[in-house]
């Protein structure tokens, strides 16, 4: 009997932490319905709805990545690309066939999770048998290299089926009432704008079932074990490069998720170096660090703060970027630097042991 | 066959661009074992450098690059001391967050400065083209005197680091920092001396960048910097020929690739290249397998 | 038939012959030592018995079976578990947590179980920890068990992973250098625990020391190593009063 309510007991704690971060989504979600009912919100913030979410589910699964995997990805933004392009891809051409936007967005989303998990797995077989700072730059290279070779495609569509070029939009050889879909550069116009918030946040608490859930079980168990000490987790014979590419296949399919909100989100879909090249990779890294390597928490939160930022400080529209740079230098140093952490640690004792002698 | 020799030349003329830029980058990963993701930013700051004193003061185009070599070597060794000193000890990711930081700082500083219109940049290069084989095959100034500097600097760096007592402080550092400094080695000024070399490298990288490709913004030291790190690891990082190596390579293969296949690819075969090249050899051409001990 | 049967094993790194003509033979339910210099190559020794390093000459056969050569997971699955000489816990994880990875293949469900949390998920979870329990009770460690690894004290994270070493359910367990760092309370205690792991589950137990008290305690058999290859083998006290080993130690 005591046995058992222990077990329970420490199932709670974890139940506790995560019942406590749905609460946090579901209460900011409850909070911003009112106020925008109540007419209380700016346009300007109405249109961040759909990006934080888009963020935020970005930043939580590279966390899955960098802080339970372990592993430093710097491509992140090419599946989020993949997700975007291949579910706008299949909206357009289902226009007409599944004429239900619920259902045909539904389907867009398994699609763009399904693409970008197959090039999570294709990106992944190679990358994950390289060490630290090689892997890095590897998924950086993927990334560019998924940017780049979208941009040189172009596929259109007529009645005798979908037509493939990477020349240009003459060479599909089209019939006269066929269609461009993806004009090579100038990427996807037209994908039906599905995206909506309370779509976004039921997206990121299924993200946050996921992941959390993975983590709290036996195969996360074995991720974690490869992250903390590959080589103690193959004596104890588990298969590194099984439990490695599981977890950045699922960190990639959830990216291609946020990516179908992203480009369900725009009329017109472009694959640049600002949405999907490595700055956008970089910036969710920023997310994942600042948040907290590991702590899916920590990343939801920094995610929304982050992307909000910069927009509250328009009014300081020249100096915001300079700014948000300074915040960012002065909080790693703050929070990372190892003689800073042992003065604080001091000073709270020191202050601590001063309330317990008076 | 005339065509190829000049896209190779331009190839090895943009490689050497990269070498520059590539020496920095393993120089600071081998000493101080961190990605300076603020590098490609550092040899943008060169650049404006140079187009102040150059277009907008008037100098002279030596006075340009010194002053450049100068401001950028102070800056490096600032940045080091004032953000990456204090991580040291902390994990590697955190400073390189923080040198992203700076990357985004010194983007924003030199937008608020100079705008972001782009500016057009007089070249340094006062050496004419050549002209061989009767006018068929022209090799402008700039691509001799970057090849040329690109050249004398590895040599310099390879004697420097061989020949002097601060040179095989870097390596000592580089092999072991704890070690060096049991050995008395002033381990916190050889890492400044790092980024002060590296700095100014990038400071001329800067001038002949430009001098090549003559806009200027504030992202024109992002992708070069990029591409530079690609070249660093390609060719096997902390290695000093590597680098070298690796920079022609990259150069010559983005240059051949824009030529023969597609300009809008050629970025990416590029970043292909270095996968295949690490799928094979893991650590890099001419980088060092290194074993974990059990 | 022996539980371990090692035939002229050897390994060269470079042109430096780490270890050379290396034969032994250990019965199921021995407690066997394998001491010697430092430097001797031991520990290359258990790299070779897990599938770390590759041999070039020799065959090693677990019950029977062939492993020579084979991978590190695979080695585990055949029956070889080890700790290591600097621990390798998972340092960001429950002391629970730590033993249940050991348990990893013993009890299995899918991921997609677990995302799910089908009610398969409970009943193996629960089993887990019943087991993981079970195990962290014979090294005391129970009361820790949702503390994290890297915050037990040194000897209780020693006693982690063996205990993690021992979920895997090996037939033959390798502790590399059990007792380093230990006093001679925690030695005792080592000393009793490995006893009871080898009388309680059935365990042939290898163990690589240099604590003398610990080997001439509980070995029953010695493997004295030189330079890479053996200086001498048999019953521990013939072993260690041999002149030839103790010159070995000592030198001249």
């Amino acid at each position: 009997m005591e046995k058992s309510m222990k077990i329970n007991f420490r199932l709670n704690k974890t139940l506790r932490s995560n019942i406590i971060t749905y609460g946090i989504v579901i209460a900011a979600y409850i909070i911003v319905q009112l106020l925008v009912n109540a007419g209380q919100v700016s346009n300007l913030m109405k249109g961040l709805l759909v990006p934080i979410c888009i963020y935020t589910i970005m930043a939580i699964s590279l966390n899955l990545t960098v802080g339970i995997l372990g592993e430093l990805s710097l491509g992140h933004a090419g599946f989020m690309c993949v997700g975007a392009f291949s579910s706008a891809l299949f909206s357009i051409s289902m226009l007409e066939a599944i004429p239900n936007a619920g259902i045909r967005f539904f389907f867009a989303i398994l699609i763009g999770a399904f693409f970008a998990a197959l090039a999570g797995i294709v990106v992944g077989i190679p990358v994950l048998r390289l060490r630290g700072d090689y892997l890095a730059i590897v998924t950086l290279a993927f990334g560019e290299i998924i940017k780049n070779v979208i941009n040189v495609v172009y596929i259109g569509k007529d009645a005798s089926g979908l037509h493939f070029s990477t020349k240009n939009a003459m060479a599909l050889n089209m019939a006269k009432e066929g269609t461009v879909i993806i004009n090579g550069a100038q990427g996807i116009t037209g994908t039906p704008k599905n995206s909506t918030f309370t779509i976004g946040v039921i997206l990121i608490l299924i993200t946050l079932v996921i992941v959390l859930n993975l983590i709290h079980s036996r195969s996360g168990r074995a991720i974690m074990s490869v992250r903390d000490n590959r080589i103690a987790a193959e004596s104890i014979g588990i298969n590194i490069t099984k439990y490695k590419l599981m977890a950045f296949t699922i960190s990639a399919a959830l990216a291609g998720v946020a990516g179908v909100l992203y480009s369900h989100n725009l009329s017109a879909l472009t694959a640049t170096q600002k949405n999907f090249g490595y700055n956008q990779s970089i910036m969710i890294l920023v997310f994942v660090v600042l948040g907290g390597i590991g702590n899916i928490r920590g990343s939801m939160i920094a995610a929304v703060l982050l992307t909000l930022l910069p927009e509250l400080l328009r009014g300081l529209n020249t100096y915001r970027m300079l700014i948000y740079a300074i915040i960012l230098i002065v909080m790693m140093i703050f929070n990372w630097s190892p003689k800073l952490i042992d003065l604080r640690k001091r000073y709270f004792h020191k202050n601590r042991a001063e309330k317990e002698r008076a | 066959m005339m065509s190829f020799i000049s896209y190779f030349i331009n190839g090895l003329s943009l490689g050497s661009v990269y070498a520059i830029i590539a020496l920095g980058y393993t120089m600071v990963y081998g000493i101080a074992k961190m990605l300076n993701f603020a590098h490609g930013d550092v040899i943008m700051i060169g650049g404006y450098v140079v187009f102040t004193v150059v277009s907008t003061m008037g100098l002279g185009p030596v006075a340009g690059i010194l002053l450049a070599v100068i401001l950028c070597t102070v800056l490096g060794v600032v940045i080091e001391g004032v953000a990456y000193r204090p991580l040291r000890m902390a994990s590697p990711l955190a400073v390189l967050i923080t040198a992203i930081g700076v990357s985004y700082l010194l983007q924003n500083i030199a937008l608020l400065v100079f705008g972001s219109n782009p500016k057009s940049f007089t070249s340094v290069v006062t050496v004419p083209s050549l002209k061989l084989l009767q006018g068929k095959l022209i090799i402008s100034g700039e691509t001799i005197v970057t090849i040329i500097s690109c050249i004398i600097i590895m040599i310099g760096l390879t004697m420097f680091i061989k020949k002097t007592r601060a040179g095989q402080a870097m390596l000592a550092v580089s092999e072991d920092k704890g070690a060096a400094q049991l050995m008395g080695i002033n381990v916190d000024g050889t890492i400044a001396l790092t980024f002060a070399i590296g700095s100014a490298l990038a400071a001329v990288a800067g001038a002949l960048l430009c001098s090549a490709y003559p806009t200027l913004t504030p992202y024109t030291g992002s992708m070069p910097g990029i591409k530079a790190f690609v070249a660093a690891v390609f060719g096997g990082i902390g290695s000093i020929p590597g680098a070298f190596i690796g920079g022609l390579l990259l150069g010559v293969i983005e240059n051949l690739s824009k030529a023969y296949i597609s300009s809008q690819l050629s970025d990416a075969i590029v970043f292909g290249v270095l996968i295949v090249v690490l799928l094979v050899k893991p650590t890099g051409i001419l980088g060092k397998k290194i074993n974990e001990k059990v | 038939m022996a539980l371990l049967e090692i035939d002229n094993l050897g390994i060269s790194f470079g042109g430096l012959r780490a270890v050379d003509n290396f034969s032994i033979t250990i019965e199921k339910g021995q407690l066997y030592g394998l001491i010697g210099p430092n430097g001797a190559g031991k520990t290359t020794i258990f790299n070779l018995l897990t599938g770390v390093y590759k041999p070039n000459t020799g065959t090693i056969l677990l019950d029977g079976e062939n492993i020579t050569g084979k991978k590190t997971v695979d080695i585990n699955r055949a029956g070889i578990a080890r700790t290591f000489q600097n621990i390798r816990l998972f340092k960001e994880l429950t002391v629970l947590d730590n033993v249940k990875t050991g348990l990893h293949n013993a009890y299995s469900y899918g991921t997609v179980t677990g995302i799910l949390r089908l009610p398969k998920y409970f009943k193996v979870e629960k089993e887990m920890d019943e087991r993981a329990i079970e195990l962290l009770k014979v090294f005391g460690l129970d009361e820790e068990k949702d503390i994290l690894a890297s915050n037990l004290p040194y000897g209780k994270q020693r006693k982690l992973e063996i205990a993690r070493a021992l979920a895997t359910g090996p037939k033959l367990l390798l502790l590399d250098e059990p007792a380093a760092g230990m006093n001679p309370n925690e030695t005792t205690e080592l000393m009793d625990t490995i006893r009871f792991v080898r009388d309680n589950f059935d365990m042939t137990i290898l163990l690589i020391e240099h604590d003398m008290k610990l080997v001439s305690g509980i070995c029953e058999r010695l493997t004295v190593l030189n330079f890479g290859q053996v200086l001498t083998q048999g019953k521990t006290a013939d072993v260690l009063n041999d002149p030839e080993v103790i010159k070995a130690y000592l030198g001249e």
